[in-house]
């Protein structure tokens, strides 16, 4: 397309000409049919290539992420389990002014997060001064009792997080949920950027996007922020549930990328509420534990007994404080979807501040007017248990059969602590290349946050796509890929 | 090093030697067959070299070289065939992912989703040697992929104590079921035709005919054979290079791992490494042969449980800090 063309007529032309403008966010055209100043080059780049240069290129890279093993694990299937991530060829770019926003947004939101989790698990002052039910809390099944009173290293809960955006019709962020346990993806962020960079690397040496290789060095420097006081160089470990996790991909790539061990359950030993590891040379201790483990499996005497994936005695271990967890046990109380409802009062209650970032509209079933609105506009909304995460125990109200509305509005009725409503949100979306064409499919943004010394998030994040056409799931285990996410230095 | 990772980079390497001692041995056999004299039954020769694999024989025989080539490289059941070594190695590779470069986990997934992609027939109808040939080479490159990308510490000498010591049971375990049948004698003789084809097939399932040659000229004389495979100590695949091998990447661990000299694991593998240095054809022959290569066999499998229980699943008590 030339500047001087004022027609939307850039869609008719190949490989474009089937893609459709409608009522959600484009990230790359505007209203008009025009690429927004920051795509220009890429869709200029686009334009030059032809449909078979794209596909080579797509292949190219699938064939490296193969190769690589860079891959996930699908449950519930025998065979074939280890897939790739699907990657799309097109990078998605987002202003440094954008960014902007989303940045201050973010380190606002987890600097709230924490000092909650300090809160709800030593003084309960929040639930004192009625800002959020304390049956809420207590209802919760990430909430662990056996946490009251714990203090934990710098008084920090949360130094991992991964906070799923979304963007509006309007073009603004909003979060749609916080990953405060163990959020994943950032391996893939990494890949992506690698592989972006093989695949358009005039392009992307043009674009001056900001780097986010250093994220390893950046997770290491902040898990070493949190050892305790009596190691002066801490022994950090990985600790993954093992090969079979749909995640080992990232928990080994993560390991490699801070230069320390990945470790099992198995590795490990507590002896004398001390932690130790296995190794050739004898018993190690063990200062550090980034866990990539769920709370319920990491000790079998306090939590799942028939885990045997954690290590029996850790927790009195952690207690003790003679070994930090990353993040701590219990975080899992502030992203119950439930409770994401509140953190806009939370973040005004700690920080005497308006959010800088918006939630989603959100409707509280137990809150008897907003469940009557909810059963009655089934159709419309979208339901989403609150201990799932995945994509899994959802209802997509407008693709949503009567069959599945009516197994929605029984088993709401039954436990409606347990659901909440938001509305259809026509997710933003970005140009992909599907299939020999390039067309839009839906979006969504995860930034990854640290928060050690400070809070640090990594100029990008991991864009993932909902391949199916007109599909808003953009989970990796419902069909969803992933692009590569450029915040540009200007 | 994590016990669990030094295990781990063992057995990859266990595997892939047999994958690839698997590949030449069944490439060697189906090639010499076309030469070798008829005395002994096809069939026959199929069982022992399943045997000397650790292959189940079917009940009811091997029918022909298509029956026991399939077995070999692609039976499912087995964890010897080549396949599911391969798949072994890999899986092992797996598990350590972080702990070997890039580069040998990009050369052995690519071995590993080559296998798995081919199915027996397009293998027997091509060129069954192309094949083999692939798996072998797949096998080098990773080990030179694995000498120049990867660290010389601590995991490689793992890898390198794995590959040996599999090595050195294959060898004694072949040399053994093939003197059982070619008898040594107290005098060296000059084999007859048919047995010439034997001696030559035996070099060959350790690429060493040509090396034989270097030192002995293509006169096969068994003895000389024998005692080329045993104690030859700059080739290889001969029983006492591998076991050199193995003692002195034992000896590197130990240096990683502040480990006494003293310990079990090092009086037994200097001892078989010993007995291979000074131990001669006519020492083996008086003791007999299968007695002498069982035995070798045997002290193989205690290095194996020495080093274990020193580095790998030693009791906590013993190894508080």
């Amino acid at each position: 397309m030339t500047t001087n063309d004022p027609q939307p007529t850039v869609r008719t032309i190949e490989p474009f000409d089937k893609y459709i403008l409608d009522d959600a966010y484009d990230e790359m055209f505007e209203r008009s049919g025009r690429a927004r100043p920051h795509y220009e080059a890429l869709y200029q780049r686009i334009l030059d290539m032809t449909g078979e240069e794209l596909e080579q290129r797509q292949q190219a890279a699938d064939l490296s992420f193969l190769h690589q093993g860079i891959t996930f694990t699908v449950y519930g299937r025998t065979e074939g389990t280890e897939r790739i991530f699907p990657y799309d060829l097109l990078p998605r770019i987002i202003t440094n002014s954008e960014w902007s926003t989303i940045e201050s947004g973010l380190a606002q939101r987890i600097t709230a997060l924490n000092l909650f989790l300090q809160d709800i698990y030593h003084d309960q002052r929040i639930l004192k001064d009625k800002r959020v039910p304390p049956e809420l809390i207590f209802t919760s099944h990430h909430f662990r009792r056996e946490m009251r009173g714990v203090r934990v290293p710098r008084d920090l809960y949360v130094s991992v997080c991964g906070t799923d955006l979304i963007r509006l019709p309007s073009g603004e962020f909003v979060v749609l949920e916080d990953n405060l346990r163990v959020p994943s993806g950032v391996s893939y962020m990494l890949a992506n950027r690698q592989v972006t960079k093989h695949v358009f690397p005039r392009l992307f040496g043009h674009h001056g996007v900001r780097p986010v290789e250093n994220y390893g060095r950046a997770l290491l420097s902040t898990l070493q922020h949190l050892a305790p006081p009596h190691s002066p160089d801490p022994t950090i470990v990985v600790l993954t549930p093992g090969v079979f996790n749909s995640a080992y991909f990232e928990h080994a790539f993560l390991a490699r990328q801070m230069g320390i061990e990945l470790v099992e359950g198995r590795d490990l030993l507590v002896h004398q509420n001390v932690v130790y590891m296995r190794t050739t040379a004898g018993l190690r201790r063990v200062d550090v534990i980034y866990r990539r483990l769920d709370d319920d499996f990491i000790d079998p005497l306090v939590f799942r007994p028939d885990s045997m994936l954690g290590v029996p005695g850790l927790f009195n271990a952690y207690r003790a404080g003679n070994v930090a967890l990353v993040n701590a046990i219990g975080t899992g109380v502030a992203d119950d979807k439930a409770f994401y409802y509140y953190v806009p009062q939370i973040i005004r209650y700690y920080l005497g501040e308006e959010p800088i970032i918006n939630n989603v509209e959100t409707y509280i079933l137990t809150d008897e007017k907003q469940r009557k609105h909810v059963l009655a506009n089934l159709d419309q909304l979208v339901v989403k248990a609150v201990g799932e995460s995945g994509g899994y125990g959802m209802l997509i109200g407008p693709h949503s059969t009567l069959d599945q509305r009516d197994e929605f509005r029984r088993r709401i009725i039954a436990n409606p602590r347990n659901y909440i409503a938001q509305p259809t949100l026509a997710l933003s979306r970005a140009p992909c290349f599907v299939n020999g064409d390039v067309e839009a499919r839906h979006v969504d943004l995860r930034p990854y946050i640290l928060y050690g010394d400070s809070v640090q998030i990594i100029p990008g994040g991991l864009t993932r796509v909902a391949l199916q056409r007109g599909s808003l799931v953009v989970n990796s285990s419902q069909g969803g890929g992933s692009k590569d996410t450029w915040v540009l230095y200007e | 090093m994590l016990s669990r990772v030094a295990d781990n980079l063992y057995w990859m390497s266990r595997y892939l030697e047999r994958a690839e001692h698997t590949a030449r041995l069944v490439d060697v056999h189906l090639n010499l067959s076309l030469d070798q004299s008829r005395k002994m039954p096809a069939a026959l020769r199929w069982q022992r070299l399943l045997e000397t694999l650790h292959l189940p024989v079917p009940e009811t025989g091997i029918r022909d070289d298509y029956h026991g080539t399939q077995i070999v490289a692609f039976d499912a059941k087995h964890p010897n065939s080549i396949v599911n070594a391969v798949t072994a190695a890999r899986e092992n590779a797996r598990q350590v992912r972080e702990k070997i470069s890039s580069e040998m986990w990009l050369q052995l997934n690519t071995l590993y989703l080559d296998v798995r992609r081919t199915t027996f027939d397009s293998i027997w109808n091509q060129q069954p040697h192309e094949f083999f040939q692939a798996i072998k080479t797949g096998a080098h490159l990773f080990q030179g992929i694995t000498d120049s990308t990867m660290a010389h510490d601590e995991g490689w000498y793992f890898i390198q104590f794995g590959r040996s010591l599999e090595r050195a049971l294959a060898i004694a375990n072949m040399l053994d079921d093939q003197l059982r049948v070619l008898e040594l004698s107290e005098r060296e003789q000059t084999p007859e035709t048919d047995d010439y084809f034997e001696w030559l097939g035996l070099l060959k399932f350790f690429t060493a005919f040509e090396a034989y040659c270097k030192v002995y000229t293509a006169d096969l004389r068994p003895r000389r054979v024998a005692e080329f495979l045993l104690f030859n100590p700059t080739f290889p695949h001969s029983l006492r290079f591998c076991v050199e091998m193995m003692t002195s990447a034992l000896q590197s661990i130990s240096e990683a791992t502040n480990m006494s000299r003293n310990s079990r694991v090092h009086r037994q593998a200097g001892r078989l490494r010993s007995a291979l240095s000074f131990d001669s054809i006519d020492d083996v022959i008086t003791r007999g042969t299968h007695p002498y290569l069982q035995d070798i066999q045997r002290q193989c499998m205690q290095i194996h449980d020495a080093a274990y229980e020193n580095f790998i699943t030693y009791p906590v008590e013993s190894a508080l800090p």
